[in-house]
């Protein structure tokens, strides 16, 4: 049984190891920019079909965001919107033979936090700017820094575990399913696994927009416990 | 007893019993959401997203079990 903690590598390109998980996040990337921009150069003030279903896509998750973070959504939904999509494209990709969705790899799901964590920085910077933003650090008293820190490193671990955990975990039961009783029992384990693989999606993007919120919210006494959600 | 016979003794504590505490809290967690979607059914859909989130942190602490497991079984640190 091989290693789900360690990917093979395919080839190598130069000093650049490449993995399955590689060519797949970066065919879904390909996927979605390449469709966006297809569709961008087709945007007409009555919309077709697929325009009117990406209109309804992108409204419902502007809405959703609103509603998470109960302020005006719309410089966060570039980054939570594709974080969404992505990792719904991402995680259904074990529907196709011979796939693997790259958010059962480590290195991906790490990366995606990792956007995450620098994010929230960038926001909460850019809301209060890198002084007033560094102070709520030592709010509400300098005993607390490291409890702060800690909570910034495990929480962004903790993002990218629940979301690995849960796919790889996916994986493996499928994989121990198939050995033991072949055609037709794995059926209903897939369709659960996609299930389960839009409810993580929908999760990270929800985690990332309360991150976002605690860090964009005005720091009132009160207000600053949504920041310490791990 | 080996290293390898203890970590794989040890992955399987760690899987089992740590599905106990998140099975109950989230078992418990459902039950309150339930409860209160019954009563005020039009703060269902405030109420459901709440119980995602929640039972994603829950669930986060069987995926560390599952976790601690994995590295006993494929990444031992103790063993060469």
């Amino acid at each position: 049984m091989t290693s789900p903690l360690h990917e093979p590598e395919l080839f190598r390109l130069g000093p650049l190891s490449v993995s399955g998980s590689l060519l797949t996040s970066a065919g879904v990337t390909l996927f979605l920019s390449g469709f966006s921009l297809v569709l961008r150069s087709r945007l007409r003030p009555e919309p077709g079909r697929v325009q009117a279903i990406c209109e309804v896509i992108v409204t419902t998750l502007l809405e959703q965001i609103e509603e998470v973070t109960r302020k005006d959504g719309r410089p966060y939904l570039p980054l939570l919107g594709t974080l969404f999509l992505f990792l719904l494209c991402a995680n259904s990709l074990s529907l196709f033979p011979g796939l693997a969705p790259p958010t059962e790899r480590l290195e991906t799901v790490f990366a995606l936090s990792l956007t995450v964590f620098v994010s929230v920085y960038f926001f909460g910077i850019r809301r209060h700017g890198l002084w007033r933003y560094l102070k709520h650090f030592f709010r509400p008293t300098p005993l607390l820094f490291p409890i702060h820190l800690l909570s910034e490193i495990t929480r962004t671990f903790s993002l990218s575990m629940r979301l690995f955990g849960n796919l790889m975990s996916h994986g493996l039961i499928l994989a121990v399913i198939v050995s033991v009783a072949g055609l037709l029992v794995p059926i209903p384990i897939i369709a659960f696994g996609l299930f389960t693989g839009a409810v993580q999606a929908y999760i990270f993007t929800v985690l990332a927009s309360v991150y976002i919120a605690a860090a964009v919210e005005d720091h009132t006494p009160e207000s600053t416990q949504g920041a310490h959600r791990a | 007893m080996t290293v390898q016979v203890a970590s794989i003794f040890g992955a399987v504590v760690a899987v089992s019993f740590g599905a106990i505490g998140p099975a109950f809290a989230e078992g418990r967690a459902i039950q309150a959401a339930m409860e209160a979607i019954a009563r005020q059914p039009e703060a269902g859909p405030t109420i459901s997203r709440s119980l995602f989130v929640g039972l994603a942190m829950i669930e986060a602490m069987a995926i560390y079990c599952l976790v601690v497991a994995l590295v006993l079984l494929f990444a031992n640190p103790f063993v060469k």
